[in-house]
């Protein structure tokens, strides 16, 4: 009889730290002291503390260990395993607050403000492994829309909900649903945008990794509700682990009968296929990606037709977010009106967000919208490092905007953030302190930017190129005051013209900085950079000192 | 898959496998071992304990262990949690005592009052 479990992050990041000789060191341990049939041991996907990798987690008590040596594998399991004991040295240092942690279900309940959807088996099931989904009421939703539900109950029930794309935008799915459910067609598509190559951001992946399954069961929801028989995933070209565990979850499925012919014997079939991107940031922009996905260059269409009308092979097509998809099935199983009692009036649901930048704690949280950007440092990031305070942080990736410490405490959602001329984006949060300059940060976006522009439309190729020529002379010292007022005329000019979101999202970080930082950009116009970060040729004459943020 | 009692099949079948989840527990037992219990044997009555809930198919009851719990002549120890009741503590329960404690108190509910500590 199993007795415990030894679950090993087993995301690339581990595998690269030797999680493979952990296991098998693990293994050899428990053979020793002849525990191998008590004690199962495997991979989970991403446990969520970025910060204590390779971990491992022991269930039934849910102890969370890391980061893990090889050489500590002989101590916890005599300690954990054959005695009993929690094997102090080796925990991972406690953080009940960062939201990020390995639960068990007991356990739940625990992490406050904390109800997780998109992330509640993450972390806690064998991804490999659909019965481990299906425990946790896995395609359950499906089988309750197949036998119990009209396709229109199901758009209904999301349109209700009020779900939000979490790709970016904030479109609203259920609408987006029913301007295809609308078209009179005999092939119909779902496509699962998984590009995500947003730097900074890579909830997407630990979705998939971690919970492949909640991924196909959404998008069966959305064929369903739509009148399609067929989706696809685009996945970004690097997430090789990703891959490995939506094929598998595929065949699984496909081999219980839960996607395919005839599902449940309720009539409805739905096949899912994969495709790999080739690792540009463009085809992650809607019809970039259908061009992509039909084997063309990844370039941006003319919209409208937008692609619930005209879309994968000139189909309607559905193209939302993993994460969107994955807030599906809880949404059908539960009720909308569960789902509107998480996050905020506007913006219901919990969002998913990558942290990273000066903050103690960086990884992965799934809290309520509406939650405000000084919560999520103080109770998720665990403060900022070293106290030094905050400047700014953007959200959203290269797109999103910087938002400056006046923003601080208001509410994170879709609508709220735009009220106030931000954009929530897709979910990755850079936390910078004053150390950082703002040029600099500009500097390195567009940079980004310039790089990825597909160069079908002007204001975009040379806009971006000239805004990043720019910000390169401001960091040396080589610009002027009337250089500052060009970049910004610049900027808005780019945001305004170009063909794609690409283009109109390069300039919002300097469009934003320039409200909040414009001194700062002033200051390297006249010849020092105030932070000290910038190869300025000329030396500082005059030190602004920033204090009292956060 | 033909419909949604199968898929409830399934998923009962898995929770049992996974029935190391804690909550779907009906009982739980923790076996002490300190390295007195283990001198005193509590690997042996670990394992039989394991090996007696397979051959019963007793399938939601939790196993674990826990260090010395500073009763060390009493060893080994085991604790018995049925359903929200209150943890009782057994003292000395070798290998031989496992089948009777499992019979008596973990199918029939009713403590074995003359093996406890008190
Ligand atoms: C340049 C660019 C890159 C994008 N990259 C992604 C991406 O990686 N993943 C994603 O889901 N959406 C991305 N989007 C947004 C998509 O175009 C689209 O709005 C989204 O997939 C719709 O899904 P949703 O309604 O579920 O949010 C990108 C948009 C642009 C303009
Ligand atoms: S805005 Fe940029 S990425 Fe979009 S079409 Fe124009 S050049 Fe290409």
């Amino acid at each position: 009889m199993i007795r415990a479990r030894v679950m090993i992050s087993g995301d690339p990041v581990s595998m690269s730290l030797g999680a493979d000789e952990i296991k098998l060191a693990i293994e050899a341990e428990l053979a020793f002291y002849g525990l191998e049939d008590e004690v199962q041991v495997g991979f989970v996907g991403q446990l969520g503390r970025l910060d204590v990798l390779p971990a491992v987690v022991v269930y039934p008590e849910g102890t969370l260990y890391g980061p893990l040596r090889l050489e500590d594998v002989p101590h916890l399991v005599e300690e954990h395993l054959y005695k009993g004991r929690i094997a102090e040295s080796l925990l991972a240092p406690p953080n009940v607050l960062s939201g990020v942690i390995a639960r068990l279900p007991a356990r739940e309940g625990l992490l406050r403000g904390q109800e997780r959807v998109v992330l509640r088996r993450a972390g806690i099931i064998e991804p490999t492994d659909i019965e481990e989904y299906i425990a946790y009421d896995g395609y359950f939703a499906l089988g309750k829309a197949l036998s119990e539900m009209s396709p229109a109950e199901v758009l209904q029930t999301i349109k209700d909900s009020k779900l939000q794309g979490r790709g970016g935008a904030g479109f609203p799915t259920g609408l987006k649903w029913s301007f295809v459910a609308g078209q009179q067609a005999d092939k119909k598509y779902i496509v699962c945008n998984a590009d995500e190559s947003e730097p900074g951001t890579f909830k997407d992946r630990l979705i998939l990794e971690g919970d492949p399954h909640a991924v196909l069961e959404g998008m069966a929801l959305a064929g369903y509700a739509v009148g399609a028989d067929e989706g696809w995933i685009y996945v970004r070209g690097e997430y090789a682990l990703a891959k490995e565990r939506l094929l598998t979850a595929i065949q699984q499925a496909e081999a219980m009968g839960l996607l395919g012919d005839n599902i449940m014997d309720s009539g409805f079939s739905f096949h899912i296929h994969l495709h790999s991107g080739a690792g540009a940031y463009v085809c992650g922009e809607e019809t970039a990606l259908l061009e992509s996905l039909e084997g063309k260059r990844g370039i941006p269409r003319v919209r409208p037709p937008y692609p619930t009308v005209v879309g994968f092979r000139g189909q309607p097509t559905v193209i939302n977010n993993v994460e969107t998809l994955a807030n599906v099935a809880p949404i059908i199983l539960r009720s909308a009106a569960w789902f509107k009692s998480l996050g905020t009036e506007r913006s219901p649901g919990t969002k998913v967000y990558t942290m990273l930048g000066d903050v103690n704690i960086t990884g992965l949280i799934e809290v309520p919208m509406g939650i405000t950007l000084r919560e999520v440092i103080a109770a998720y990031g665990g403060g900022m490092r070293d106290d030094v305070p905050f400047k700014c942080a953007q959200t959203g990736g290269s797109a999103g905007s910087i938002i400056a410490p006046e923003l601080l405490d208001v509410p994170m959602d879709y609508a709220t953030m735009r009220e106030h001329g931000a954009s929530l984006g897709s979910g990755a949060l850079l936390i910078c302190n004053v150390n950082k300059c703002i040029v600099d940060i500009a500097y390195v976006v567009m940079r980004f930017f310039e790089t990825e522009s597909c160069g079908k439309c002007t204001p975009c190729r040379i806009g971006t190129l000239r805004m990043s020529e720019l910000l390169n002379r401001l960091r040396h010292g080589q610009a002027s005051l009337e250089d500052v007022s060009m970049l910004e005329e610049m900027a808005q000019a780019v945001a305004k013209t170009s063909f794609c979101g690409l283009g109109q999202g390069a300039p919002v970080s300097i469009l934003t900085a320039l409200r909040s930082f414009r001194e700062e950009f002033e200051a390297h116009a006249q010849g020092s950079c105030p932070t000290g970060v910038c190869p300025m040729k000329t030396e500082p004459p005059e030190v602004i000192v920033r204090r009292g943020y956060l | 898959m033909k419909s949604l009692a199968e898929l409830q099949k399934i998923k009962e079948r898995a929770l049992q496998r996974k029935r190391l989840g804690g909550q779907n527990a009906r009982a739980r037992i923790i076996v002490g071992m300190g390295t007195c219990g283990i001198a005193a044997g509590a690997r042996d009555t670990m394992t039989a304990i394991l090996k007696e809930l397979e051959q019963r198919h007793i399938e939601d009851v939790i196993v674990t262990q826990t260090g010395c719990i500073g009763l060390c002549e009493y060893e080994p120890i085991v604790q018995v949690q049925v359903g929200s009741e209150e943890l009782v503590t057994y003292g000395k329960i070798d290998t031989a005592r496992v089948p009777e404690l499992i019979t008596k108190h973990i199918q029939g509910g009713e403590p074995v009052a003359e093996w406890i500590v008190k």
